[in-house]
């Protein structure tokens, strides 16, 4: 084919000696100079190649000769962002958490690491939005069982729930009635109608009457004779809206008859002060957060972190 | 077509060919000089341009052209334009394109021979070569000179002075991106970031190339204007045209006087190919190479009065006036070529879009507000059996002064808000928010409802700068009452 060039009558320009279809190509050749530097590019390749890991293998892509590799740039990079956080951790794990809501700065600082925190500790029982299920604690309301200040959510994360072998740990036991046989089946249903009395869910009745003394035989000394709950030793507030493991007459049952044991890992043996810190300014913050309640004895627990409030 | 051409069996032509050296010849005349006045007017432009001031005030730079990439702002005189507002760039970018139409239909490929940064730049590198060098004809000797003491020391020096200029240019475009007067004094002393001076060393690079040696190289062969230009010129647009039925036959002056009548005035001087930037022959007639700069037809048009001949031989014209002369009728009114329909649709796009900025630029507020509801948890029950929503709300401050600002909330008539800042027991109907300048303050709210029923609410928040007349933007919302 390349041997059909031929002169093209009106312009005077050879073709290059294609045909397609009855059309031709002038012949217009390129400034050679383009052409070095397409053999330029080339050269630069093979170069690049040699200074920087090029062919995959199975164990990953042998480093080249500048020694570069993608996973140190990422280490570099969140070694320099640690560093860039240390004094913030320095700073968080040396200051008492009631003094913490004096620092706004700090504080945000807390809860923004907190939130990052959260998502990795927290989230497999009290779920990404903190909103918990059935059986763990809704974060963002305004219902706590030990309390919802500052120094005491500290105090649950760094000693958890009914931790075996952990003295300091939040522990409280309801008695299993039914399955222990403290109340016959009868007088349990009553109870749940004295409960669900008192928490708005049903009138009052006949059941809810009889259930009302029994209430107060076996009930009151945690709960509290109105039902309102006790902080100091964990018992949920009967007469509120909010539910742990649910408000329905067979669930509130269930729990009577068999108690409930839920369990939070104390976090103290697990993760360092900062973060502990960090975590309870973010469950803070969420919406439920109360202020500390009389600041003697959040001031006494400064020194040691908070360890005695709330206990 | 079947059988080889004998005649170009050792063709001169293979697939690449030595790029052939353009020494273009100084010329004067109108067309010169209209160069010269654009090359001035837009070099200032582009030197000027970053050291004008602007005051702004305490809170926003005093630089009247300045892209802050840094902080996300393109401040442009007394207009300043947020990142969500960046369709003004993308308008004036739209209104840049179809103007090139617009000029390119109208009067050709202008833009390629007197505007365009390549052209520009170019002429002043040549201007700088034949200050050094000497016009065409000492350049030419100086580049088949052997390379001795005195050939070297002028390359150096003119490849020095190019540098000098290339460096300029770098240097000035660093400038519209940060204060120009600190990023000087930081970028003498070291301390400016690596990017600007790796900026400035590319561009530096890139001129001293282009301008001092690629030249044409750029306009024929990496360009794609020329080749969308093509497909927008028609039969009415200008083009720099050699008058080949006045011209031809060529033929000297001794050749005329002997057969009257029968040379045309063309008289093969060569002038035209010599001054061209391009190095192309217009005689040839229209082609990539050409950027319709006109020397051609300033050195022509001195010629032809030396000749003691009518100017124009080479002349901006019409291919349709070509047409018309050639058939020896009267040209078409340049206003009737000027104003035509595909000119007056480019144009009307063109001042379309162009008022349609002005129009929004007028109209828009400064003072933002958006909010998002909280999606996990949707919605939180309270002990009291009320439901308590949250929502990130961010408010755009984009006036360079700290303003107060009241929230007012309508519709959801039971409903009332806090901030995270403040709590449930001052929880109302508004809030007011102190907001920093030329920034956006983010704040997370909490809208409480008494009714558990389960339904939704919709309800809107509204800002008010608190020393303004008028609410400046709303914000609709959806309120969870439960959903159990």
């Amino acid at each position: 084919m390349s041997n059909n060039k031929r002169i093209d009558q009106p312009t005077g320009t050879e073709t290059v000696g294609h045909e397609w279809d009855g059309i031709e190509e002038l012949n217009t050749p390129l400034p050679r100079w383009w052409l070095w530097t397409f053999y330029a590019t080339i050269i630069f390749s093979i170069g690049y190649c040699i200074v920087f890991p090029f062919w995959p293998t199975a164990n990953g892509a042998p480093g080249g000769t500048s020694g570069w590799s993608s996973r140190d740039e990422l280490q570099k990079t969140l070694d320099a962002r640690a560093e860039e956080l240390q004094p913030v951790h320095t700073a968080l794990a040396t200051t008492a958490i009631g003094k913490l809501e004096a620092q706004p700065e700090l504080m945000q600082q807390a809860i923004a690491g907190g939130a990052a925190a959260f998502k990795v500790h927290c989230v497999q029982c009290h779920g990404s939005g903190a909103s918990g299920s059935k059986g763990y604690p809704n974060l963002n309301d305004d219902d706590w069982l030990w309390g919802g200040d500052l120094a005491t959510i500290e105090k649950t994360i760094i000693d958890g729930i009914r931790q075996p072998n952990h003295p300091e740990t939040r522990f409280s036991q309801m008695p299993a009635f039914g399955r222990d046989g403290i109340l016959s089946a009868a007088q349990i249903e009553d109870v749940t109608s004295f409960v669900r009395h008192i928490a708005g869910q049903e009138g009052a009745s006949a059941a809810s009457q009889r259930g009302q003394a029994l209430y107060e035989a076996n009930c009151a000394v945690c709960h509290g004779p109105a039902g309102k709950g006790d902080r100091t030793q964990g018992a949920p507030n009967l007469t509120d809206a909010i539910w742990l493991y649910g408000g329905d007459r067979e669930t509130i049952k269930h729990t009577i008859t068999n108690s409930r044991y839920g369990v939070m890992p104390a976090w103290g043996e697990r993760l360092d002060k900062a973060t502990i810190r960090m975590l309870a300014a973010y469950v803070h913050s969420l919406g439920g957060g109360e202020a500390a309640p009389t600041p003697q004895p959040v001031e006494a627990a400064d020194a040691n972190g908070g360890d005695n409030v709330g206990g | 077509m079947s059988e080889a051409n004998p005649d170009i069996t050792d063709s001169p032509l293979g697939q690449y060919q030595k790029r052939k050296s353009v020494f273009p010849k100084a010329v004067d005349g109108t067309f010169r000089r209209l160069k010269w006045a654009i090359m001035i007017v837009t070099l200032a432009i582009y030197y000027i341009t970053p050291w004008i001031r602007w005051d702004r005030g305490p809170y926003a730079p005093d630089q009247a052209v300045l892209v802050d990439i840094a902080n996300r702002r393109f401040f442009m005189f007394d207009i300043e334009i947020w990142p969500h507002e960046f369709y003004f760039v993308a308008g004036l970018l739209v209104m840049a394109g179809i103007g090139l139409f617009l000029v390119t239909s109208a009067v050709g490929r202008a833009w390629c021979g007197y505007a365009c940064p390549q052209t520009v730049w170019t002429d002043l590198f040549q201007h700088v070569e034949r200050f050094i060098d000497g016009d065409r004809n000492a350049q030419i000797r100086l580049q088949n000179a052997s390379w001795g003491p005195k050939k070297i020391a002028r390359r150096l020096f003119k490849w020095g002075v190019w540098l000098f200029i290339a460096f300029w240019t770098g240097g000035a475009w660093i400038m519209y991106f940060a204060d120009a007067p600190t990023l000087t004094v930081d970028f003498w002393t070291g301390q400016a970031a690596p990017v600007a001076y790796m900026t400035v060393f590319v561009l530096t690079m890139t001129t001293f190339i282009f301008g001092g040696f690629m030249r044409e190289q750029v306009c024929i062969y990496m360009c794609p204007w020329p080749r969308i230009q093509t497909a927008m010129m028609d039969e009415k647009s200008l083009l720099v045209t050699y008058k080949h039925w006045r011209g031809e036959p060529r033929g000297s002056l001794k050749q005329a006087q002997a057969h009257p009548g029968t040379i045309g005035d063309c008289i093969d001087c060569n002038q035209c190919v010599a001054v061209c930037p391009t190095g192309i022959d217009i005689r040839e007639g229209p082609q990539i190479g050409c950027i319709t700069c006109a020397l051609c037809i300033d050195a022509c048009d001195k010629v032809m009065a030396q000749v003691d001949r009518p100017r124009g031989l080479i002349d901006y014209i019409t291919s349709e006036d070509a047409e018309q002369e050639q058939a020896g009728k009267p040209a078409t009114p340049v206003l009737k070529t000027l104003f035509r329909p595909r000119t007056i649709a480019y144009f009307m796009i063109w001042a379309g879009i162009g008022l349609a900025l002005l129009f929004a630029l007028g109209s828009r507020t400064r003072l933002d507000i958006s909010a998002q509801h909280d999606r996990n948890p949707l919605f939180v029950r309270m002990s009291d059996g009320s439901v308590r929503n949250a929502y990130t709300v961010k408010l755009r401050n984009m006036e360079s002064r700290p303003r107060t600002v009241t929230v007012t909330m309508d519709g959801a008539p039971d409903a009332s808000m806090w901030l995270s800042d403040s709590s449930r027991d001052k929880a109302a109907r508004s809030f007011t928010a102190d907001l920093t300048p030329d920034a956006v303050t983010k704040l997370r709210l909490f809208v409480v409802t008494p009714t558990g029923d389960g339904s939704r609410q919709e309800f809107a928040l509204t800002v008010q700068g608190n020393d303004d007349a008028e609410p400046s933007d709303t914000h609709e919302l959806v309120l969870e009452r439960g959903g159990q």
